[in-house]
């Protein structure tokens, strides 16, 4: 007799009730909650970034200028390390116990399971010996990368470097991880896409400890890495080292530019640094040091950031406006008092009057005020003017930026007709008022850039194109594809360059010029210009193109606190000159080559005399 | 008409196919959870899966041996398995072997044996024995002492040994208990008294008052099919802790919000207390008396627990109960374990195509967590089969066992229904997020040889009365 049967229903209803739950609950997570799935795909998934290599940088001989040198980092995975000899180990790889000691340390707190860099940048001298004997290391093993190297070791601030992204260009561009490395400045930065390449994506599964266990879908979403493309400049390294060579102690600025096609031949600005030390272990000691260097500024690329009135060159620039303006005729002849002229005294001694020729070969002060007042007077008003003037120094491709893939490149100050309005008061002001103008001083400030791109657009006789650094992009084919740039054109008449040109050449052939910048077969054009500089000694200034028909190059040297044009600037444009079109220095200008090189402007007093 | 005298004929093969079916199962899973490349053949007995096989084999053999022993020696020799175990258990410190923290194991030869496994499949014939003879009554003093006494004491020394969570296996056996007439009320408290601890170690106590107190009034009002009573009950409960919350931002939050709530619930149940002494209302009475007991044994435990315990007791209770033996935080292995089953969807990933299990996302996976590996590669079909079998397994144990006409086959296949059933619900219930983690074995799944072995044994026992229904007739 079993009085309690009925209960086996009890039980079993709870048995099926705890079931019934199970599968419910199972339902729920496995067919209704999308998440989990998504959860899980998280856990496995590592994406493993293979980093292609660099483009590379070539000068328009296609010599190297930036290539990449092999550098290997030592990784550590701290769960597999054993013991071993400390002392061998940093011995090998050139550390210090202690210093590697912490960077175990830190390794081990980040994580015992993935890895980590614990030595940097080890250079391949380093690497050989390291290899034999890694295998004495367990938990260690290097991976290779790839580091800039600069053969020429010049062209610094144009080339620019590299560094780590931060964390503001990783939020702006969601290409770059942490630790990846970008062009921060120069070309570098300017062609930072086309240099990078694409990385690389291998997707792995990995365990709870991050050990891959295998591809994920079969390798289906793996992408290669695709390399970089490299950069043909129109830069001539060679001329470019040389030009660097001559600025040895020397502040100021060169740019070179090939008048036909806008090539920029050379870039040199003044004091500069060995490109090499931005790269490697020492990188961030150096960079600390040159970025410290606030008398020298070696980061800085005075050509395209370094602004100055342009002084007497710039009187080539009003000759041809006046011209075009029919504000003046090349024959019409001005009259000089020298010391005494007024309202501008000219401290050039010469016959008087002169006309255009003369006026540009003797810089006279005097000539270019009269050729400037009738430009000015020309129009009915002052204001209106000025406003057809400064149309006209725009069209040259002053106050703007002319270009250049470099960022940091600035405007200049070509100043507006309400900027004296507000000055001076509307039409309070006339052409003596801005008489500074005519002689390249005053308001207008530009840059060596701009003044090399107005010796182009003379020895084009009216038009110039856009100066650019890269002529063409080599991609991954080996097929080179030439970039194209604009043509902009003066609205002068090529006409009218003529006379401008036969005064450029009298600056060379008839005065103290033939000894130092004439050239035996090359007729050699250019205009010297001195700044005046109201903290200390003049600026020296030179633009030039040769040969006078079918140019190959046109050049600006600027050089602070140098004097007269015609004493630094323009030998030193003379022998770049040189160097470009003969590839050799005759022997009668060894002399004066040697004297560029040693003469030292560095520490010239700067107090106004 | 079966043949009385072949027990090949008489035992159930539908019980006996289920159990193979699951340790089939089982087996392949365990390949799935710990397949490793090098090691691809599952019959590689260097790894987990190829020795699973052996332990199979092992418990095939177990199994015809059970079947062939008469089954008299299991009634007559109840009581002196059930000692020989006790004793074994006892050893178990002296000459035990560590694992994992728990000496509960015994090393004979190559062989690990975790005697509290067997301590399962004594007690249950133990208790057989003793609720089958002829002078026991479910009520007498006696009989409750001696029942308590032979579940108790395997149970207090398995706890000793750190293996709480074999410990609490026993437990189960109030089922047991309750079907052969103790009275409901006991398994009811039970009920409740576990509840109440695992919500305040869980949670804590304040919040458990919380739930008893909506719990009482729905209760009541489920009863009473009255809403003004319980109304008022809720306000006045609510009127006292609103008091003490104003009070307190009064005092710029210094009381423990647990004082208000206790107080609250103490003052409301006591006018109603008052109330239904004065009306003879007697089912609210009882109401209010488990409600009050209910709260401040929960708030005992909460004080008791840390206040008066060691450190190292509080962590035992909490790594019982899985609260911080995470590593990762509280809830890293659950949320792992259901990322794991959840990834599967319906038809599961497919055969080794498991990633969360197999790269140790989910710790254990071979062992506790095999359910895992069920869930991410054969998805919602996978596991509900495996509940089917359960389920199947554990219907059929109940209907052979109330088939039986001996008193002692019924009680021992209840012991082992409920056995199997205990292990089931806190096994998966922890793999799913229901159940706290305590790290007991899915039977017939998890790998582990001891495990399989014991629950073979205990399952075979009974498939071997059961084949001998016809010839006893009562004990």
């Amino acid at each position: 007799m079993d009085t309690f049967s009925k209960r086996k229903y009890i039980v079993a209803g709870i048995m099926l009730g705890i079931a019934a739950i199970f599968i419910l609950r199972l339902f729920t997570i496995q067919i209704t909650n999308k998440t989990y799935k998504q959860f899980a795909t998280r856990n496995v998934l590592r994406k493993i970034i293979t980093f292609p290599a660099r483009g590379f940088i070539y000068d328009r001989h296609k010599e190297m200028m930036v290539y990449n040198k092999a550098a290997y980092d030592l990784w550590v995975v701290p769960r597999e390390v054993k013991p071993f000899d400390t002392t061998e180990l940093c011995r090998i790889i050139q550390i210090e116990r202690q210093d590697f000691r912490n960077a175990l340390n830190k390794a081990k707190q980040y994580s015992r399971f993935k890895p980590s860099i614990i030595v940097g940048q080890i250079s391949p001298e380093i690497n050989a010996p390291l290899q034999e004997k890694l295998y004495k290391y367990p938990g260690f093993f290097t991976q290779s990368r790839t580091l800039r190297e600069y053969p020429s070791k010049s062209a610094a601030q144009v080339l620019g470097y590299v560094g780590e992204v931060n964390q503001q260009m990783i939020e702006k561009d969601k290409y770059y991880r942490s630790g990846d490395y970008i062009g921060v400045t120069g070309l570098e930065k300017a062609y930072e896409k086309e240099l990078r390449g694409i990385k690389g994506v291998t997707k792995s599964m990995v365990d709870v400890h991050n050990r891959i266990k295998g591809k994920y879908n079969e390798g289906l979403e793996d992408t290669t890495a695709i390399l970089g493309q490299n950069l043909l400049t129109g830069l001539d390294a060679e001329v470019q080292a040389y030009a660097e060579l001559l600025m040895t102690n020397k502040r100021g600025a060169i740019v070179a530019i090939e008048p036909a096609t806008g090539e920029i031949l050379l870039m040199v600005s003044a004091p500069s640094y060995d490109p090499n030390l931005l790269v490697g272990r020492q990188r961030s000691t150096n960079y600390g040091t040159l970025v410290g260097d606030s008398v020298n500024k070696p980061m800085w690329n005075r050509a395209g950031i370094g602004t100055f009135p342009p002084g007497s060159t710039f009187k080539l620039v009003n000759a041809l406006i006046a011209l075009q303006e029919h504000a003046v005729s090349p024959f019409d002849r001005f009259s000089c008092s020298g010391q005494s002229s007024s309202p501008i005294k000219c401290t050039h001694s010469h016959v008087s009057p002169l006309a255009m020729r003369e006026g540009i070969r003797e810089s006279c002060n005097s000539y270019f005020w009269n050729l400037f007042r009738n430009v000015i007077n020309h129009s009915s008003t002052s204001a209106e003017g000025y406003e057809v003037w400064r149309n006209h120094v725009m069209n040259f491709g002053f106050g703007q930026k002319v270009g250049v893939e470099l960022s940091s490149e600035v405007k200049g100050n070509i100043p507006q007709v309400t900027y004296y309005d507000k000055y001076f008061g509307q039409k309070k002001w006339n052409a003596m008022t801005i008489r500074s103008l005519s002689i390249g001083q005053g308001e207008i400030e530009v840059t060596p850039l701009q003044l090399a791109n107005m010796a182009a657009t003379i020895a084009n006789r009216g038009y110039y194109i856009t100066p650019h650094l890269v002529k063409a992009i080599q991609d991954t084919n080996r097929v080179y594809r030439e970039l194209e740039y604009e043509k902009k054109v003066t609205g002068i008449n090529p006409e009218y360059f003529d006379i401008v040109i036969e005064g450029m050449q009298a600056v060379i052939d008839e005065t103290r010029l033939s000894q130092s910048v004439h050239m035996d077969s090359i007729v050699v054009c250019g205009k010297t210009g001195t700044v005046q500089n109201p903290h200390g000694a003049d600026h020296s200034a030179f633009v030039a193109f040769a040969p006078k028909n079918n140019p190959k190059i046109a050049i600006a040297v600027f050089i602070q606190n140098a004097g007269f044009g015609a004493t630094y600037a323009a030998p030193i444009a003379g022998l770049i000159m040189e160097k470009y079109l003969n590839d050799s220095i005759p022997p009668r200008k060894k002399d004066l080559e040697r004297r560029m090189i040693e003469t030292d402007l560095m520490n010239v007093i700067q107090v106004k005399k | 008409m079966p043949n009385r005298n072949n027990v090949w004929a008489n035992i159930d093969w539908i019980t006996v196919s289920i159990y193979l079916a699951m340790m089939f199962i089982g087996w392949i899973n365990i390949y799935a959870a710990v397949y490793n490349e090098e090691h691809k053949s599952i019959f590689d007995f260097s790894q987990q899966y190829g020795k699973q096989l052996i332990w199979i084999f092992a418990a095939i053999f177990i199994a015809v041996l059970m079947i062939n022993t008469d089954s008299k020696f299991f009634v007559t020799f109840a009581i002196p398995i059930y000692v020989i175990i006790f004793v074994l258990l006892m050893l178990v410190p002296l000459i035990g072997t560590e694992i994992n923290g728990a000496k509960s194991w015994i090393q004979i030869g190559n062989f690990l044996l975790q005697p509290s496994e067997f301590m399962k499949m004594a007690t249950s014939l133990a208790i057989a024995r003793y609720i089958s003879s002829y002078n026991f009554k479910m009520h007498s003093y006696k009989s409750l002492l001696t029942l308590s006494a032979i579940i108790l004491l395997p149970v207090g020394l398995i706890f000793l040994q750190n293996d709480t969570g074999s410990a609490i296996v026993f437990g189960v056996f109030l089922l047991v208990l309750y079907r052969e007439g103790l009275n409901g009320i006991v398994l009811f408290f039970a009920f409740l008294i576990a509840l109440v601890f695992i919500l305040t170690m869980v949670v804590d106590s304040y919040i458990t008052i919380w739930i008893l107190s909506l719990t009482g009034f729905l209760v009541h009002f489920l009863i009473r099919r009255k809403s003004k009573k319980s109304l008022v009950a809720m306000g006045i409960f609510g009127s006292v802790y609103l008091i003490f919350w104003l009070i307190n931002f009064l005092l710029q939050g210094t009381i423990d919000p647990l004082y208000f709530i206790l107080t609250a619930a103490v003052v409301s149940s006591g006018i109603f207390y008052i109330y239904s002494l004065v009306l003879r209302k007697k089912n609210l009475a009882i109401l209010i008396g488990i409600y009050l007991g209910s709260v401040l044994f929960s708030v005992s435990v909460d004080y008791v627990f840390h206040n008066i315990m060691e450190q190292h007791q509080r962590d035992r209770i909490n790594e019982l109960l899985g609260i911080q033996s995470d590593v990762h935080g509280a809830g890293y292995h659950v949320n792992q374990s259901k990322i794991a089953i959840g990834s599967g969807g319906f038809i599961g990933k497919g055969f080794l195509q498991g990633t969360q299990t197999k790269f140790d996302f989910v710790p254990e996976q071979s062992t506790d967590f095999i359910f895992c590996t069920v869930g991410e590669e054969w998805g919602f079909l996978g596991t509900t089969l495996v509940i089917g079998l359960f389920m199947g397994l554990l219907m059929r144990l109940i209907f052979l066992a109330e088939r039986n006409r001996s008193k002692f086959s019924r009680v021992y296949g209840y012991c082992v229904a409920t056995i199997l059933f205990f292990h089931f619900a806190i096994n998966i219930g922890m793999t799913i997020g229901l159940a706290p983690v305590i790290g007991i074995p899915l039977p017939f799944f998890s790998y582990g040889g001891s495990s399989l072995w014991s629950f073979t044994l205990l399952l075979f026992v009974f498939v071997r009365l059961d084949a001998n229904r016809f010839e006893q007739l009562s004990y």
